[in-house]
């Protein structure tokens, strides 16, 4: 008899904590002061603390300018590093509130895996890094050629994708970590690397000889970064998806850190105003205050000036697709109104 | 009991629902779709068209691999250094003293680095490799080695060896029974080798030498054909034993010295050789501390090699991460590691319980 009261007391506790009521995102970042942000384990130019142990990159910068949006303080912020496997669950948990880690945005991942994507930040594409002196000029001459590369991601099936359709052998050596996986393509116990065209250039940039080093042609995948948030609220799904919006429309309007706050008091444009909330309540839509992109922009300028202070001056990598539409790019943010 | 079913119940159905309202899939049917995903070692033939079940089947086979054969040599070596710290001789037992002691205070991981990325990246590229002798290469890319190929005759050479192992078998039992029966001894190990080596050896040259080899040539980026160890598996292989031995070493000494000097003392007294006092009288008697102890130290080999993720060995917890990453269905695959790691320990120590069972003392 006894145990079966204890049965039934159990099973009252475990529905009353499935169906408790639950907030918002939104109310929990704000309660708990700070925002949980997702980021890679380093990746220069992306996400990867410096020599204080300050997280920086473009990845990093979208926590930042979330936060800023969200909190009105873009350093408060708790970086939570990611290897590979882990990111998707780290979110679809609620570990984390959200993830900016160049993560390709997938249909499975988006559809079945308890995830959703937000905006894409970088348009990226799979490509294989080999040394100069290998005398390869094409990724399909690396017939029975080894391949370092990590685990857990897309890079794995688009490398085996690329070597069933061009009819090549490759030996692939699998890391947990990008860093074992670089150090041994360094260390020549690969031929080649592969993993993201811009990830390349970072690590290649970090060589002690980036010369010696080279990128093959191929760019043999798409690879949309976009930062993810758990399946199932709206609310925070559309103000990540939106602060990225904000930064692109910002680069497109000409505001900038410097100008921000001089565009707010006197701009007469009304697309500006509305994007600094001079005008109608953009930041209402989202629950947030109407100064949400002043905030943002003032902590971490527009996409441009983010993309040009992380991945432009670090490593050399030029706008090319990244660049915005009016510019001859495919960076299309939707109409902030 | 009622409780604890009812506990495990509501986990159960609590992350379920949970899943649910996250829109993740559950289920094991992702085990039958196209895996996709490329591995570099594989025992069985693999290709990414396989299925992602059959993917983790090729992890479990390369972490069972790599336990069964590091867990023979860390057993031999352990019981080389293990007797050589209680050895006599003061260099032979400092030097295994200062083996055991560093390995067993270094953290596993950091051996596995570096073996791997000091001791065998050191090895020269494929271009300029290592020429050990015809057909055996070193580099940092792997060890080549000729392949045996067979060629006709070969099951009739395969038959003749059996035969030939059968009589070596007979040869030695009869050895033991004659020795039983009358005392004398007949060298029954030695004999029946020589049986089975003269057989099998006569039985080669009839049936026209039925096996040639492929030697690795170097072409394009690698060696092709012949066999090949990779660097990824020869460090987990070579850290795991070097690693385990230490303990073993541990247990053999502890075995050796819970001996009691007088039994030893007593048999030297008898003026029989001391081969025979070391295996009649110590090792039986060494045997009853060493062996459980060695279990476990068995037993967290098998769950270290799940290091192997970390220098690029695919073992069943790197192929598993992998197909994490592509499905998100951490729950199925990290039941199904632990489902495998149990089984495999629950074998170990079975085995082992039987080993023991049989050197134990039994009282009446």
């Amino acid at each position: 008899m006894r145990n079966k009261e204890t049965l039934v007391i159990l099973a009252a506790a475990a529905a009353a904590m499935a169906t408790g009521a639950h907030a918002g995102k939104l109310d929990d970042v704000r309660a708990a002061g700070e925002l949980a942000c997702g980021v890679s384990e380093g990746v220069p130019g992306f996400s990867n603390p410096n020599s204080e142990g300050v997280w920086t990159g473009l990845d990093a910068d979208i926590c930042r300018a979330v936060a800023a949006a969200t909190l009105g303080d873009a350093n408060a912020v708790r970086f939570v590093p990611l290897a590979s496997k882990q990111k998707v669950l780290a979110v679809s948990s609620g570990q984390v509130d959200m993830t900016s880690r160049t993560t390709t945005w997938t249909m499975k991942r988006d559809s079945a895996e308890g995830v959703d994507f937000t905006s894409v930040v970088y348009y990226d594409g799979q490509g294989f890094m080999v040394r100069a002196d290998a005398g390869v000029t094409s990724a399909r001459e690396l017939d029975a050629a080894t391949v370092c590369l990590t685990t857990g991601t897309t890079t794995e099936l688009n490398m085996a994708d690329f070597a069933r359709a061009n009819g090549l052998t490759l030996e692939p050596v699998v890391f947990e970590g990008k860093r074992e996986a670089v150090e041994a393509y360094a260390s020549g116990r690969c031929d080649a690397l592969t993993t993201d065209a811009s990830q390349l250039a970072a690590f290649r940039a970090g060589f002690a000889d980036p010369s010696e080093h080279k990128i093959l042609p191929e760019i043999i995948s798409k690879e949309p970064l976009a930062p993810f948030v758990a399946h199932g609220d709206n609310q925070w799904k559309d103000i990540v998806t939106w602060v990225v919006y904000g930064l692109i429309t910002a680069e497109e309007l000409g505001v900038t850190q410097a100008n921000v706050a001089e565009m707010t008091a006197s701009s007469t444009n009304p697309n500006i105003q509305r994007l600094l909330g001079t005008s109608g309540d953009t930041g209402g839509f989202l629950g947030l205050n109407s100064t949400w992109m002043v905030d943002t922009i003032s902590a971490v300028g527009n996409y441009g000036e983010i993309y040009d202070r992380n991945l432009t001056a670090t490593l050399g990598l030029e706008r090319g697709v990244n660049a915005l539409w009016t510019d001859g790019g495919i960076l299309y943010a939707m109409p902030v109104r | 009991m009622v409780v604890v079913i009812a506990i495990l119940y509501v986990l159960f159905s609590n992350t379920q629902e949970n899943l649910a309202i996250r829109g993740i899939e559950s289920g094991f049917a992702f085990l039958g779709h196209e895996a996709g995903l490329p591995i570099g070692d594989s025992l069985i033939d693999y290709s990414p068209t396989r299925s992602y079940g059959y993917a983790f089947l090729v992890g479990i086979l390369n972490t069972l691999f790599v336990s069964v054969l590091a867990i023979v040599f860390s057993t031999l070596l352990g019981i080389v250094i293990g007797v050589a710290r209680v050895s006599r001789n003061w260099l032979l037992a400092k030097g295994a003293a200062i083996y055991v002691e560093t390995l067993r205070n270094l953290p596993l991981l950091l051996t596995l680095f570096f073996i791997y990325t000091v001791v065998l990246a050191a090895l020269p590229h494929p271009r300029d490799a290592i020429a050990l002798s015809e057909g055996v290469f070193l580099s940092k890319r792997g060890f080549y080695l000729p392949r045996p190929v067979a060629e006709d005759g070969i099951g009739l050479f395969l038959g003749a060896s059996a035969v030939a192992l059968v009589l070596a078998v007979m040869f030695w039992r009869w050895a033991k029974s004659y020795k039983v029966r009358t005392g004398r001894s007949v060298p029954g190990l030695r004999g029946g080798l020589a049986i089975f080596l003269a057989l099998s050896g006569l039985a080669f040259l009839a049936s026209g030498q039925p096996l040639t080899s492929e030697l690795p040539v170097y072409k394009g980026f690698n060696f092709k054909g012949g066999l090949s160890i990779k660097p990824e598996f020869a460090s987990l292989l070579i850290g795991l034993v070097l690693y385990t031995a230490a303990y073993v070493a541990e247990n053999v000494r502890s075995g050796i010295q819970s001996v009691h000097a007088g039994q030893i003392e007593a048999a030297n007294a008898l003026g029989v050789s001391s081969g025979v006092v070391t295996r009649m009288v110590l090792l039986p008697q060494a045997l009853r501390v060493t062996i459980p102890a060695t279990t476990n130290d068995y037993a967290s080999l098998v769950k270290n090699s799940s290091l192997a993720v970390a220098i690029g060995y695919p073992d069943m917890v790197s192929v598993g991460g992998t197909i994490i990453g592509q499905n998100g269905q951490a729950i199925e695959i990290i039941a199904m590691w632990m489902a495998v790691y149990l089984t495999i320990n629950l074998i170990i120590s079975l085995g082992m319980n039987m080993l023991n069972a049989r050197v134990q003392l039994v009282e009446r």
